[in-house]
């Protein structure tokens, strides 16, 4: 975290002289404004997740009765249990396939299509972007039924299996990532200057290498917050992933509502699950939401 | 500018060449091709994936598509306008209830959006200085926004149980502030629980984009106007706000579309049937396809849908931007 602090603060350091320092220090009924505000809001934020751990360590006895705030005795057997009440392993890798599968593919399409972009002008420039963007906006329920039905017709047609498969979970859900992707990379992308691509393109490369050599690797912050914001949006999507998997390909989004709808919930075991399921992408995001921060800084906030 | 400023795509063909004429128009042809190959792979996955089933939704909405015509839904008889008069016959049963679905959505929208940017926004500013701590608080904030959808809204529901859960502990048996424990995922609380629920989902995001906004924002502004005894409330109001317009223009529109079209929290809080007091449209729309099976009214919702937030969105994108215009003159 030291880095994350280090980075932050958008003042340029010269340009703060320790006497303009004195009269901007803030007074001191802001700082207990702001300690109030912030408190509250760290207890808003944290209760969620101190249910989850709390509960996720407490005998089943304790979150069938009356809720305690402390566990009466701290156990791991739900931890243990999660893995055998629902296939949750088998879930595990379907939503790890399906989330990086998307995640790689989206990253590299939109890639593509930002330096497009970015670098050309081209007729139907406009056109492309504000397709593309518009398409966030459209009812995930608009077209849930006619692609369940495009991927059952082109199963019927070619054998590929879509419905049903992971690949056709994965094809899904990078569409869902990219729009937001390309628009954050064309701005990250804006922001290299053309020189060093020139530059690069005179040396000999061609203009997808310019890209991968000059372009890429200078835009190594966006890349990864786009990266992190497709693998969330592939892990957490419900909908789709309700009505287009089968028992074998089932995702964690719909697998762990296998310990919610039997009539007993065990919900220990719900919590400790979800802690399982979290961990992963929390822990991610939280290691890279410097580079999230620093891409929507350069790229999509101007 | 772009075109113009760049030399002879892949290098290999050095101005000047013999025989340049023809090599420089192959050069000219891969140059306009290019962008449109390097766009081709996101177009086609749009189109397969948004644009097409868009398109084959509207048709739908025209047909009378009912379990019997899903194998073959190209035979479904066509229904004309029906599905439509039926969706907004605000004197039967499905029009009122569409109705009725729909003002749940838009109260649930303004009020979830604007607490989420109000919050987002305050903490965004406050930690806009640097104090001890900023870092970890940082994280901790982003936490909500990180943690997947159905693991958070499902310890959401935990709490909100009505014999077990956390909320009426706090406000029944501690508190005493009900008469006994409420129920909270059905029956009219339940539009509170999801407020809640949403807001506590929701805000980081306006933090996060609030924040980056902020950094933008040059230190000499504040500088000078410290120096001229402008307060920090004088400041915010001159300085900060005004510089986070267009940020803010792009984030409440953002905020705005997936609110109106939220559907994995009230699923995942509520399971497929929503208590009517939180029948979110998106919810509404699954179940009168999916529940019912009749897919043509469902789809003709879902146009509806689309018309409403495609004008929304025109609208609000004209009136702001002129605003803005405005404002910079």
């Amino acid at each position: 975290m030291p880095r994350t602090t280090t980075r932050i603060p958008a003042a340029p350091p010269a340009g703060r002289p320790a006497a303009a320092r004195s009269p901007m220090a803030p007074p001191r009924s802001f700082v207990w404004s702001r300690r109030i505000f912030l408190t509250l809001l760290t207890g808003f934020v944290l209760l969620p997740v101190y249910v989850m751990l709390s509960s996720s360590l407490k005998p089943l006895q304790d979150v069938s009765g009356e809720f305690r705030w402390l566990p009466s005795g701290l156990t791991v057997r739900p931890y243990i249990d999660i893995w055998s009440t629902v296939p949750l392993a088998r879930y595990f890798v379907n939503s790890l396939i399906v989330a990086g599968a998307a995640t790689v593919l989206s990253v590299v399409i939109a890639i593509f299509a930002a330096y497009g972009v970015s670098r050309y002008r081209f007729r139907g420039k406009r056109l492309f972007t504000v397709t593309v963007l518009s398409t966030q906006m459209f009812p995930g329920i608009l077209f849930l039924l006619p692609l369940f039905l495009i991927y059952v017709n082109i199963g019927n047609a070619t054998g590929i299996a879509l419905f049903g498969s992971r690949a056709g979970l994965i094809l899904t859900y990078l569409t869902f990532s990219l729009p937001f992707s390309i628009w954050m990379l064309i701005g990250y992308f804006e922001s290299v200057p053309r020189d060093l691509d020139e530059a690069a393109t005179v040396d000999g490369c061609g203009p997808l290498g310019a890209l991968f050599r000059v372009v890429v690797p200078a835009a190594v912050p966006g890349i990864v917050a786009v990266a992190v914001y497709a693998f969330m949006t592939a892990w957490g999507e419900v909908l789709f992933a309700s009505v287009m998997t089968n028992d074998t390909t089932r995702t964690l989004a719909v697998g762990l509502k296998g310990y919610a709808t039997q009539n007993d919930v065990y919900w220990n075991q719900v919590m400790a699950a979800s802690l399982v399921v979290s961990v992963p992408v929390v822990a991610g995001f939280l290691l890279l939401q410097r580079y999230l921060v620093a891409g929507l800084t350069a790229g999509a906030v101007k | 500018m772009t075109v113009t400023a760049q030399p002879a795509v892949g290098g290999e063909a050095p101005p000047g060449a013999p025989g340049s004429v023809p090599r420089r128009r192959t050069g000219r042809v891969r140059r306009n091709v290019l962008p449109y190959l390097l766009l081709l792979p996101a177009l086609l996955l749009e189109l397969l994936v948004h644009l097409v089933p868009m398109v084959i939704g509207i048709v739908m909405s025209f047909k009378e598509l009912t379990q019997f015509y899903i194998r073959d839904w190209g035979a479904a008889p066509w229904a004309a306008f029906d599905n439509y008069s039926l969706s907004v016959d605000l004197d039967a049963p499905v029009g009122e209830a569409l109705l009725h679905s729909f003002f749940v959505t838009c109260a649930f929208t303004v009020l979830s959006v604007g607490l989420c940017w109000l919050i987002g926004t305050t903490a965004a500013v406050y930690m806009q200085e640097n104090f001890r701590g900023r870092g970890f608080l940082r994280a901790v904030f982003l936490v909500p926004y990180a943690l997947p959808v159905y693991a958070a809204v499902i310890t959401w529901a935990f709490m909100f149980q009505r014999d077990n859960g956390l909320v009426n502990h706090v406000l029944h048996d501690q508190l005493g502030l009900t008469d006994g424990p409420s129920f909270w995922l059905i029956g009219d609380n339940s539009f509170v629980a999801l407020l809640v629920v949403s807001v506590w989902k929701g805000w980081p995001f306006a933090f996060l984009i609030v924040m980056a906004g902020l950094q933008n924002i040059p230190r000499e502004l504040y500088e000078a106007a410290s120096i001229d005894g402008a307060g920090l409330f004088q400041q915010l109001r001159r300085i900060t706000l005004p510089s986070l317009r267009p940020v803010n223009q792009v984030l409440v529109l953002v905020l705005f579309l997936w609110t109106f079209n939220d559907f994995n929290t009230p699923y995942v809080l509520f399971g497929q049937a929503a208590p009517e007091a939180a029948d979110l449209i998106s919810i509404h729309i699954y179940q009168s396809s999916f529940v019912t099976w009749n897919f043509g009214t469902g789809s003709a919702m879902s146009v509806l849908l689309l018309l409403f937030l495609l004008v929304v969105t025109g609208v609000y994108l004209v009136l702001t931007s002129r605003g803005r215009r405005t404002a910079d003159a």
